[in-house]
């Protein structure tokens, strides 16, 4: 009897919420999809990784030192060409630049891991974790030396409009919305996690890929070379976590900021395990932590209203602010078990003696 | 166990399929001396390219002509800040307190194959806990105080770490991931007590009451806390346990051979949560030290780099708790010297996070590539931390 009293206003607050989510959500979803992007691209870097047996916890200052470094080559390099006007999407040739640089300096911190961990056989966390201490070190460094000289920064990737026909239609509107009012970087994140999904499954790379990230011995029988697969894995891995990278400073927004990836290559890291190292599963499970991140934030300004108002009112803000990474323990503790990594994840390859 | 597909040879490790090299009766000798020639090196190649930072920060900022001497004036501020003179020893030792807790914390949790980057976070609760009770108790005589409130950062620390070890142990979620998520959230829990319950009224940022006679006593100088000596008995304590007590045979022995323990009948789920506890205790202990210390009462956000720190370290000390003590006193050291650094070479204190990225850099490289070039090398990671990765990417919840 007494239970079922409480049950009645339970019941109220969570189709209060319901409501509250069904209100907001229309309106938020381009923000969650924006938010998902470095995740997203964060779980790809993994997925490449992963799959093959490297098990990448640096993912997050492959990432920071990917913003810092677009950040500032865009800025040099309106130094060098000139200040110009920015075509569509606010493209200049100095954050094209950027961008470039963003990938690259990636990619040469992905180098480094997979020499670590698959030439030295480095264990693979420490190595990750020296890549962030790093990362953070030299980024925070560097950051500091250049904004005592305050440059101006180089702008940042515009937005796509799309056309109102589209976005106007009923029901689906927003969705069209969510999709396609983003950057260019975000867009391309989607292109990215399909062509993945499908290669990984339907293409001799994945077969290969797959192949070594499981039983590397029997792949290296049929004539795969692992370490070479290995390295191309994490320095390709090494590519999204320079375009995730980049959304930061460049898309996002126009600056970079000291340790500014505020643990999201460890949610990424989360979301690959909750999407059982598939790309789809990953950008799933990136959008669900991104609704936490962005709703964290909406509730703020959008605070909702009636009895569950004056709950969320009564509720400290950081509550909200902490909740994607709570919600990252929560599933993370419920779904281990019942999610299985590749079975070489995180073993060194070593080739039979030959001397 | 919960591998079949993988053979049985590549379950060993690779060191065990090669004709070994140390010759039987040198391994102290040999073990000794990486224990000492090893970070002496590191040290001083991460010098060397943190000389090229220097250089890089002074061609960024334009002043003046090139300094070619730059960074031989910044080394010497930061000596000058660091060991010359009385108050620049002390503030070291100060310093060096919270990284030789915050290493104990990393240091003890490789020893039993868990990697804990919590102590950032341990940190912050255990700052949350002694200003929460130091505030309360501020009044009372200082040998209640104190004590108490040091005790509460301790408790608060351990909660935090033991829920990390509940989640591996129970439902296997890795402590990679776990630590690092509760680091945010315990920086979001400080920030709501100080916000909220712990603000001083009316003031126009949230801030905290001091700590008053919960303060710990100065012992040494204007400035040195009682803290230091306790960091130096948590050294003496945790080496106890680890080697004289048959709970830290059993943490050692889980770390190395987590099969083994199982075999011999520990219970490694009692391990982990335990370890993971204590180690939480550590970094609490941190915390509540540099609150009741240092700063006496707190803004809503602790700024802190002490979680990397402890982790570079744990490593430099290749986990040895009586070497952390020479390892915290190093970047003690650097941390107390970074001030003056800035103030006369003009180089950011954020040098001494490089310089330290770059010793992990070495420490890590070298030996294997010396090991590579035919040379006599030891694993600068303990042979227990081998386990961690292989933890991380096996599915099984311990039992």
């Amino acid at each position: 009897m007494d239970t079922a009293l409480y049950g009645i206003p339970v019941l109220g607050i969570l189709f209060q919420i319901g409501g509250y989510l069904i209100a907001v959500l229309p309106t938020a979803a381009p923000t969650i999809l924006a938010a998902a992007t470095p995740l997203g691209f964060g779980a790809l870097c993994g997925v490449a990784c992963e799959r093959s047996g490297v098990v990448n916890i640096g993912i997050e200052g492959t990432m920071l030192t990917a913003a810092f470094t677009g950040w500032i080559v865009a800025i040099a390099s309106v130094g060098i060409l000139g200040k110009m006007d920015p075509g569509p999407l606010g493209i200049t040739p100095a954050l094209l630049i950027g961008l470039v640089a963003a990938i690259l300096s990636a990619v040469g911190v992905s180098l480094l891991h997979a020499w670590l961990s698959i030439s030295l056989r480095v264990d693979q966390i420490i190595s990750g974790t020296i890549i962030n201490i790093a990362a953070i070190g030299i980024t925070g460094y560097l950051n500091n030396v250049i904004s005592a000289a305050s440059p101006t920064s180089a702008g940042q990737f515009q937005k796509v409009v799309p056309p109102t026909v589209l976005t106007d239609l009923p029901v689906v509107g927003w969705l069209f919305e969510a999709v396609f009012n983003q950057g260019p970087i975000t867009i391309s994140l989607l292109v990215c996690v399909v062509v993945v999904q499908v290669l990984l499954f339907r293409s001799r790379w994945g077969l290969r890929t797959r192949a070594v990230g499981e039983h590397p011995k029997a792949a290296e029988t049929v004539g795969i070379d692992v370490i070479r697969l290995r390295y191309r894995n994490v320095l390709i891995g090494g590519v999204f976590a320079g375009l995730g990278g980049a959304f930061m400073s460049m898309e996002l927004s126009n600056a970079f900021q000291a340790n500014g990836i505020a643990g999201r290559g460890f949610i990424a890291l989360a979301a690959l395990i909750v999407g059982r190292w598939t790309p789809v599963g990953a950008f799933g499970a990136a959008l669900f932590f991104s609704l936490f991140l962005t709703l964290g934030q909406t509730i703020n300004f959008l605070p909702p209203v009636g009895d569950l108002g004056t709950i969320v009112k009564a509720i400290p803000a950081q509550v909200f602010s902490a909740l994607p990474y709570i919600a990252t323990i929560v599933v993370l503790t419920g779904l281990i078990g019942r999610s299985t990594p590749p079975a070489a994840d995180g073993r060194p390859y070593e080739r039979e003696a030959t001397a | 166990m919960t591998a079949p597909s993988t053979p049985p040879a590549s379950s060993t490790p690779p060191a065990a399929a090669r004709p070994p090299r140390f010759r039987i009766g040198s391994d102290r000798i040999g073990e000794l001396r990486t224990a000492i020639v090893l970070p002496l090196a590191a040290v001083v190649l991460a010098i060397l390219i943190g000389s090229i930072f220097i250089y890089a920060a002074d061609l960024i900022s334009h002043k003046g002509a090139f300094d070619f001497l730059k960074p031989i004036t910044a080394y010497a501020a930061l000596v000058k800040g660091s060991i010359l003179g009385f108050d620049p020893i002390v503030d070291t030792l100060k310093q060096a307190a919270p990284l030789v807790l915050g290493g104990l914390a990393v240091a003890l949790g490789f020893k039993a194959g868990l990697f804990n980057i919590g102590v950032q976070g341990q940190f912050l609760m255990g700052v949350l806990g002694s200003v929460a009770v130091g505030v309360a108790l501020s009044k009372e005589p200082v040998w209640i105080a104190a004590p108490l409130a040091v005790l509460a950062g301790t408790l608060c620390g351990a909660a935090i770490g033991g829920l990390v070890g509940v989640l591996k142990a129970y439902s296997g979620a890795h402590e990679v991931v776990t630590t690092i998520m509760l680091n945010y959230i315990a920086g979001n829990i400080l920030a709501a007590f100080v916000v909220g319950p712990l603000r001083v009224p009316r003031a126009p940022a949230p801030v905290t009451f001091g700590v008053g006679n919960a303060s710990l006593p100065i012992f040494l100088g204007k400035t040195g806390h009682v803290g230091i000596l306790i960091a130096i008995v948590a050294v003496v304590v945790i080496w106890w346990i680890l080697y004289r007590t048959t709970f830290g045979f059993e943490i050692r022995t889980a770390g190395a051979n987590p099969e083994a323990a199982r075999y011999a009948g520990m219970r490694p789920r009692r391990i982990i949560v335990l370890t993971m506890a204590i180690a939480g205790g550590l970094g609490g202990l941190a915390g509540a030290g540099e609150l009741l210390g240092v700063t006496h009462q707190t803004q809503s956000s602790f700024a802190t780099t002490v979680g990397f720190d402890a982790i570079a370290v744990a490593l430099l000390a290749r986990s040895n708790p009586v070497a952390i003590i020479p390892a915290a006193l190093l970047f003690g050291a650097m941390r107390a010297g970074a001030g003056q650094m800035q103030i006369q070479a003009g180089t950011p204190r954020e040098l001494v996070d490089v310089l330290q990225a770059m010793i992990l850099l070495v420490l890590v490289i070298l030996p294997v590539l010396a090991r590579r070039l035919g040379g006599r090398g030891a694993r600068v990671v303990p042979a227990e931390a081998q386990t961690i990765t292989k933890s991380y990417a096996s599915e099984s919840v311990p039992s």
